[in-house]
Parts: C-alpha cells; sequence; structure tokens
C-alpha cells in the first residue's frame, strides 16, 4: 500500500519553514558552512511574517532614554510572569545587536531626523520600570515584517542557502526518542522526500487558524506542533492564545498596534475613550489582554458600535494626512480595501480578533526542544524549534506587541549558532530503520485516499466555530467543557474525512487535510489546557478563577495529546533566576497598567 | 504570414467545461468562470462556471475561490496565504487583468468573472503557475546589500529621511509577479529581458544610500535584452497592486545609465 518512492535528501540540517525565524536560522548555518536544507510550503517571501507591521522591539534609545534592563522588565510583566527571565533577559540583551544586524543587512527602516533608525512606543513598552512611555519599536513605516522577511531571503540568497519551495512537512522522522529528520511532500511533483539530518529546526509558526477569526494567514496550521504531537512529545502553555485588540470588525485583517503607538484612540458608542478607566496610565498602549478584556466587556456592557453593537471604534483621524501617509500607509490602504474607510476622516471598525500563539513546542534558550518523562525535564535530541512554533518562553502568558520579531531574530540566530558549535559538517548519520518511516507513509496514504463523509472544509468550520465559541478572550469552566466535547466530536469525525483530489500533483484538497489534522492536534491541547487552568493569568482570563494563583499555578503547562485525542499533562517549573545575565530578577507582582 | 502551432493539450477552448449551478433559494447570483487544468489527466484545459450566491460570500475574489473550493468543488487549486494583499500568493488573471485576488472586489467587475492564472509562464495546476524563472530573474539582479562601507562597529549605517525615502516605495515590492507577467516585451523574452519586477528589485538597491555598488548593478544592467527590451508599455504600473511604478524605476535606471552614472 505505501509503496511511495522516497527521494532522499542528507543535508547537516533541516529547517522547516521560511519566515523570520526560519530564514535566520538558515542563513546562520549556512554562513557557518553547514549544509542546510529549509524546506517551506510557500515561497519564503509569503511567510505571514511578511504580515507583520508595528515593528521590532530593541532598547537603542534612539529617541530617548531606554535601557535593556526596561525591556526585560517590560516583557516579564508582560508575560504576567509566566515568561522564563532567563530566556527573557538574553532576548533583550541580544535585541540591539540583532536590530543593528538587521540594518547591516539592508532592512529599509525609517529614520529619524539625524539619520538613526525610527522607533515607536507599542503597548506595554515602558522606561523606569513602569514609570514612563518608551520609543523603543524600530519601524520601517508600517510594513516591519514584509521589510524583514525580504531583507532575510536577500541574505540567503546572498549566502546560496539551499531551498525546497512549496515542500509540504508531513511528519518527524523518530527514532527511539530521538528526530532524525523529517518526510516532506513536494506539491509540484507529488513525490516524497526524507530529510535526514543531524538536527531538524522546526519554525513553523503558530495554529491561528484553529479560531474562525484570526489575524493569521490561511497557512498558518501550527504544521510543526501537529507533527510533534504526532511524534508522541508536548506542547507548552498552549492556553496562551492572544487577541490583538485591533482586527477589523468582520474579515479579521490586523491593524496594528503601532497605531495606537502613533496617537490612535479607541472609542465606545458614547465617543468615550474607554481605556482611561481600564488602564490609566497607559490607556490605549496597556497590553494587549488588558485591552482586548475592556473591549470584550465594553461590548458585553452594550457600548460597542454598528448596528449589533458588537465592535468598537479606532480613531486616527487626529493624527493628521501627513502622519498617516509617513507613518502608516499600509493601514489606510488595508482599512480603505477592507473597511470601505477613509482613515483621515472616518473611524477603524474593529474587535479582539486571535492573533498569536504564546505556547509551542517547549525548548531552552539554544532552540533545543524538550521533553519530560519520569519526573525529569530532558532535551528531544536531534529536534529544535524557534519562532511562534516555540515556547522558549519569552513571552509567558501574553506577549508584547514587536516582541515576536525580534524573538525570531534572536532566536534564529541563537539556534544557528548552536548548531555551528554542536554539529559536524558532513558527519555520518546511521539510516533510520523502516519502522521510523512506515507508519508516517501510512497516514499519508490514508489521508490521501479519504473516502468518508465529511469534506475537509466543513470540519474545519465546525473545529473554528468551537474554538471561537468556547476558548474566546473570557473563559469559563462550563464553555471549556463544552469545547472539549465539541473537540473530541470533531477529532472522531476526521476517521470520516473525505478529500476529493486524488491527484498527487499540487493537491491542495490534500495539503489543506493534512493541516487539518495538525490544527486539530493543537486545538485540543489550547482547550484541554485551558480547563486544566484553573486561575487568570495574561490572554487565558477565566471568570470562574479570575484571580492570578502564583501558589498553585506559576508553572508551564506541558501537554501531550494521543492517537484518540486523550490530552495528558505535566509541569515544567518556570525560570525566575536570570542565571547572572546581569539583571535582577523581578518576582511576581500585581500587573497593572 | 508566419503560422504559429500552440502546443498539444494547450487550447481551453477545445474541451467542454462543468457548469456548477447555484443552490436553491440562491438570492444574488455571479457567475464565476474559472481556468482549470489537471497535469494528470492528459486533458486539454478547460473552463469551469460556478454560480456563487454573493449574498453568502465575502467581498473579494478570494472570497468566492474558496467558497467555491469550500462548497462545490475542493480540486479546485490556487495559492492563497495572508488574504490581505501583503504575501503576494493570489495573483492571478482576473476579468483580463493581473491583480490579488484578496484585494480584488468582486463588486468591481461587470458579468461573468473570468479567472486564469498569471499569462505566459507554465501552468502547473489550476490557477497555479510556475514562478521559477521570475524567482530567477530576481535572483539574478543580486538583490542584497554589497560593497557597502564597512559597517560601523556599532549602531546602525545613518541613513537621512529623504535618503530613506528614496528606498521606501521599491523596497514595498511583494514579488506577486503581476507586473512581469503582464509584460509584452517580458512574454517575448522572458529568459533574457529581466523584466519590471526584477528591474525595480535591482533599482531598489541602486537609490539605496547604503549600497556601494551602484556602478557594477548599472554596468550589469547595460545590455540590449536585460534592460532594454522595456519599450514603455507601462504595463506593469496599470497592473501592480501595491501602486508601485516600475516604469519610472526602469527609465530612471536608462537615465543613470546614459550619464554613466555610478
Amino acid at each position: 500500500m505505501s509503496a511511495y518512492p522516497l527521494v532522499d535528501h542528507r543535508p547537516d540540517v533541516v529547517v522547516v519553514g521560511a519566515g523570520g525565524a526560519g530564514l535566520r536560522a538558515t542563513l546562520g548555518l549556512a554562513e557557518a558552512g553547514l549544509d542546510t536544507a529549509c524546506i517551506t510550503k510557500v515561497f519564503p517571501t509569503r511567510s505571514h511574517t511578511v504580515a507583520a507591521q508595528g515593528g521590532i522591539s530593541a532598547a537603542l534609545g534612539n529617541m530617548g532614554d531606554d535601557d535593556w534592563r526596561y525591556h526585560f522588565y517590560d516583557t516579564v510583566k508582560g508575560s504576567d510572569w509566566l515568561g522564563d527571565q532567563d530566556a527573557i533577559a538574553y532576548m533583550c540583551q541580544e535585541a540591539p545587536a540583532a536590530v543593528i544586524e538587521l540594518e547591516h543587512y539592508g532592512l529599509p527602516f525609517s529614520r529619524t531626523e539625524d539619520g538613526r533608525i525610527y522607533q515607536r512606543p507599542f503597548g506595554g513598552m515602558t522606561t523606569h520600570y513602569g514609570k514612563g512611555i518608551a520609543q523603543r519599536t524600530c519601524a520601517a513605516a508600517d510594513r516591519t515584517g514584509h521589510a524583514m522577511l525580504h531583507t532575510l531571503y536577500q541574505q540567503s540568497l546572498k549566502h546560496r542557502a539551499r531551498f525546497f519551495i512549496e515542500y509540504f512537512a508531513i511528519d518527524l522522522i523518530m527514532d527511539g526518542g530521538a528526530c532524525r529528520g523529517v518526510l516532506a511532500l513536494d506539491m509540484a511533483s507529488g513525490t516524497l522526500h526524507r530529510f535526514l539530518a543531524q538536527a531538524t529546526i522546526l519554525a513553523t509558526g503558530g495554529y491561528g487558524r484553529a479560531y474562525f477569526s484570526c489575524t493569521s494567514a490561511h497557512t498558518c496550521t501550527g504544521d510543526g506542533g501537529g507533527m510533534v504531537l504526532r511524534a508522541g512529545l508536548p506542547l507548552a502553555d498552549m492556553e496562551f492564545v492572544q487577541f490583538h485588540p485591533t482586527g477589523i470588525y468582520g474579515v479579521g485583517c490586523l491593524i496594528t498596534e503601532g497605531v495606537r503607538g502613533e496617537g490612535g484612540i479607541l472609542r465606545n458608542s458614547a465617543g468615550e475613550r474607554f481605556m482611561e478607566r481600564y488602564a490609566p496610565n497607559a490607556r490605549d498602549l496597556a497590553s494587549r489582554d488588558v485591552v482586548s478584556r475592556a473591549m470584550t466587556l465594553e461590548i458585553r456592557e452594550g457600548r460597542g458600535v454598528g448596528p449589533q453593537r458588537d465592535h468598537l471604534h479606532l480613531h486616527l483621524e487626529h493624527l493628521g494626512a501627513d502622519v498617516i501617509a509617513k507613518r502608516l500607509p499600509g493601514i489606510a490602504e488595508t482599512a480603505m480595501i477592507f473597511a470601505n474607510v477613509d482613515v483621515t476622516r472616518a473611524p477603524i471598525p474593529v474587535q479582539p480578533t486571535v492573533h498569536y500563539n504564546m505556547g509551542g513546542i517547549p525548548c531552552n534558550v539554544q532552540g533545543e526542544a524538550l521533553t519530560r518523562a519520569d519526573g525529569r525535564e530532558t532535551t528531544v535530541p536531534g529536534l529544535m524549534a524557534i519562532g511562534e512554533a516555540a515556547c522558549v518562553s519569552v513571552h509567558g502568558a501574553n506577549r508584547l506587541g514587536s516582541n515576536s520579531l525580534l524573538d525570531l531574530v534572536v532566536f534564529g540566530r541563537a539556534a544557528a549558532a548552536h548548531c555551528a558549535k554542536s554539529l559536524r559538517r558532513g558527519a555520518a548519520l546511521p539510516e533510520p530503520p523502516p519502522r521510523a518511516v512506515e507508519p508516517l507513509l501510512d497516514r499519508f496514504d490514508r489521508i490521501r485516499h479519504a473516502d468518508g463523509d465529511r469534506p475537509t472544509a466543513s470540519l474545519r468550520d465546525e473545529m473554528q466555530r468551537a474554538m471561537q465559541r468556547d476558548a474566546a478572550v473570557f473563559r469559563t469552566g462550563e464553555t471549556l467543557t463544552e469545547g472539549c466535547a465539541a473537540l473530541a466530536r470533531c477529532h472522531d469525525a476526521f476517521r470520516d474525512l473525505r478529500i476529493t483530489d486524488r491527484s498527487l500533483v499540487y493537491n491542495t484538497d490534500l495539503a489543506e487535510a493534512l493541516e487539518l489534522d495538525n490544527l486539530l492536534g493543537q486545538s485540543l491541547a489550547t482547550i484541554h489546557s485551558a480547563r486544566n487552568r484553573t486561575e487568570s493569568r495574561g490572554a487565558h482570563a477565566r471568570e470562574d478563577f479570575p484571580e492570578r494563583d502564583d501558589a498553585h499555578w506559576l508553572k508551564h503547562t506541558l501537554a501531550w495529546v494521543d492517537a484518540a485525542g486523550a490530552v495528558r499533562f505535566d509541569y515544567r517549573p518556570v525560570q525566575l533566576d536570570t542565571q547572572g545575565a546581569g539583571v535582577e530578577c523581578i518576582p511576581p507582582q500585581v500587573r497593572a497598567y | 504570414m508566419v503560422q504559429f502551432r500552440l502546443p498539444a493539450n494547450s487550447r481551453y477552448e477545445d474541451r467542454p467545461g462543468r457548469q456548477h449551478a447555484a443552490p436553491a433559494g440562491a438570492t444574488r447570483l455571479r457567475q464565476f468562470r474559472i481556468y482549470r487544468y489537471d497535469p494528470d489527466s492528459r486533458e486539454p484545459p478547460r473552463v469551469d462556471s460556478f454560480e456563487v450566491d454573493l449574498d453568502s460570500c465575502g467581498p473579494m475574489v478570494l472570497d468566492a475561490l474558496i467558497k467555491i473550493k469550500n462548497e462545490v468543488d475542493s480540486t479546485v487549486t490556487f495559492r492563497r496565504s495572508c488574504r490581505e494583499g501583503i504575501c503576494g500568493s493570489c495573483a492571478m488573471n482576473i476579468d483580463g487583468v493581473n491583480s490579488l485576488a484578496c484585494t480584488q472586489p468582486i463588486a468591481a467587475i461587470r458579468g461573468a468573472v473570468r479567472v486564469f492564472p498569471l499569462p505566459h509562464l507554465p501552468v502547473v495546476k489550476d490557477l497555479v503557475p510556475d514562478l521559477d524563472q521570475f524567482y530567477r530573474q530576481y535572483a539574478a539582479v543580486e538583490p542584497w546589500l554589497q560593497a557597502a562601507p564597512a559597517a560601523p562597529a556599532s549602531g546602525e549605517r545613518r541613513q537621512s529621511p529623504s535618503d530613506q525615502e528614496k528606498v521606501d516605495r521599491p523596497s514595498a515590492c511583494i514579488l506577486c509577479a503581476c507586473c512581469s507577467t503582464s509584460c509584452p516585451s517580458f512574454w517575448w523574452n522572458p529568459e533574457r529581458f529581466l523584466g519590471p519586477a526584477a528591474l525595480l528589485a535591482a533599482y531598489r538597491w541602486i537609490v539605496d544610500s547604503r549600497d556601494g555598488a551602484t556602478s557594477e548593478r548599472l554596468a550589469k544592467l547595460d545590455e540590449a535584452f536585460r534592460l532594454y527590451r522595456c519599450h514603455t508599455i507601462m504595463n506593469c504600473v496599470e497592473a501592480c497592486p501595491k501602486d508601485l511604478n516600475p516604469a519610472r524605476a526602469i527609465a530612471d535606471i536608462k537615465r543613470r545609465v546614459a550619464k554613466g552614472e555610478g
């Protein structure tokens, strides 16, 4: 049955994904002389990093006083103390060099009058440990992600990195608890490829498409997380899903926090600047979880706008046409196309929209994937993860805006450096046994010939609506229990899947089914982890447990999902020790903005 | 007069397409005529018709394509990702014009909506063209910072806001290929003419005050085909979904070559 001819590749390292993290790792590996294959299901510049708008944080101090230790404090506080402080210290300390490196690569940053990189205020970014407002977010107008992704691809071309474009990663090749590579489908030819490598780096991004309404691209299906679950490995902190306060009402397209950084204001149906009530100091520039909850409460209490009173208004008319044209041209374009709004005259209709996954593949600062067995934590030999796919954890329970682009380059670079140090070019690898690959081919073949009653689109829709309804901005034990049952039904229905396209050449019907399987595993992990965590922290707001509970829950969730869809938990301690990183630990405090 | 023979299995007029009627109770119908080609079937391409109820469909052409794939025929094949006009995946020929399906409103099109792959490229399947040639041309202009004066040991290279402004628009290209595949010169000489997208990418570095390889870049472009097959037809400007102006960039490259700049 599974008589698929396999094409073999034996690079030193295989990187899965060519977004910001994958490209930064790939070019670092190529630079270090390691034979690297980067496989990606979309052409590199089409990865979703391209849609990041506002910028990348780093305490350069170009616009006034700043210090990486302030950035560290803000990130710890933003994470609601779930972030690991050694990792956060590493990221914030590395940030200025990482941004300067991007400038040296040629990234077309916006500039100050004296020619330095322009920086704008962003949510939760302060100076002097919460006292002032920082201008820390380095921007290329409002298309910083686009500028970054194209720059990194250009550098990869310069270093002659090897890309396998429109290759869809199907599963990890595991042998005795170690990762030996990845099985992938070449979409254009329909052939299957084994990439056998000393290290496999997953840079596959988030799984925003588990939800009905999200800012994420159609391709954000968290394929790395799905593969990790099927390999019998855990995912961490999956209950923490960020809702971005300003997705365009109805369509979900992102409107950057940079709008509020440049002075934009949220107002309710009474025209009131309601954030003043929820976050008297930071107001519209409070953390995303805080603003999203405030908006949800405003809508719930009847102060939403529109015929259904189910969204709010983001005003930027008062910024003036010049500032908008110079700093926010893409927003003006997007608002016109998708909301038919001229932002110089009218507000943008917005609502909190799923945006980012703080959870992911648990790993250390070098990017090595972690698991736990018999109460002991171990690395998974041969497996690494970076970017949104990973959970280091630098974002904890809530990511600050502009820390994600930073995460990509800092940890992409760290992963490449770790490989350069620990791997030997051309080191021989034993052939993985047939039993490591055969089950993967069987699963692929089964999905490819799926002949049930449920088309992928209908099952995906059922899953997305359940997640949207039951794992929303506010959660209760009741909604989450309903959600667990709904997701269990979706998981069971996957056995009854139907695929119509039986060809192998560019079979997107098949690709969408494989993506759905990845989404389903992660949705299960998300909703069960959310039900399991009986406290409120960061983006995880339980109405039945409204307080943060450090005595019981100052720990990372690890969730395993088995083939039957059953979820099991273990935990990792939160690292409060900064391990001599030149900054003191910030002990848990009340989090107010 | 010269007689051209089209390759076998390339004429969609030779084969009737399938008709998919709207479901009962549909209120506001619009017909979508979609190019279909399945390389496995060894049959010529065809054009299928789908009736879509616009009252249960999003406003953009991509919304209709997704609705068709989800509800009527899941074998309809196209690229898409960001759905907000920044990734460049869903470039296709819609109503005779190259554009992004995700930002092309259905309401702006009169009558049946004809959806074809980007023209003059090999078709992999349905609306998915083979873009290898396009990507090779992009790489051929070596689109990365070169021979810059050594970067300062610490801190960024300085660039004035007015110098940055020169790079700002040209660097906003999303590599969707709408421009190059709308260019008749590119159709005739895809192997030798770089095409508007690659030339815009070259220009983006030529005007970057931080790049030190301007004369080498201009010298490399100064060739009868690579640059000078641009005959200012301006389809590229018309086609660009990001309102960029590759034609002006190409004209400026020609001017700089003529003046011996660099």
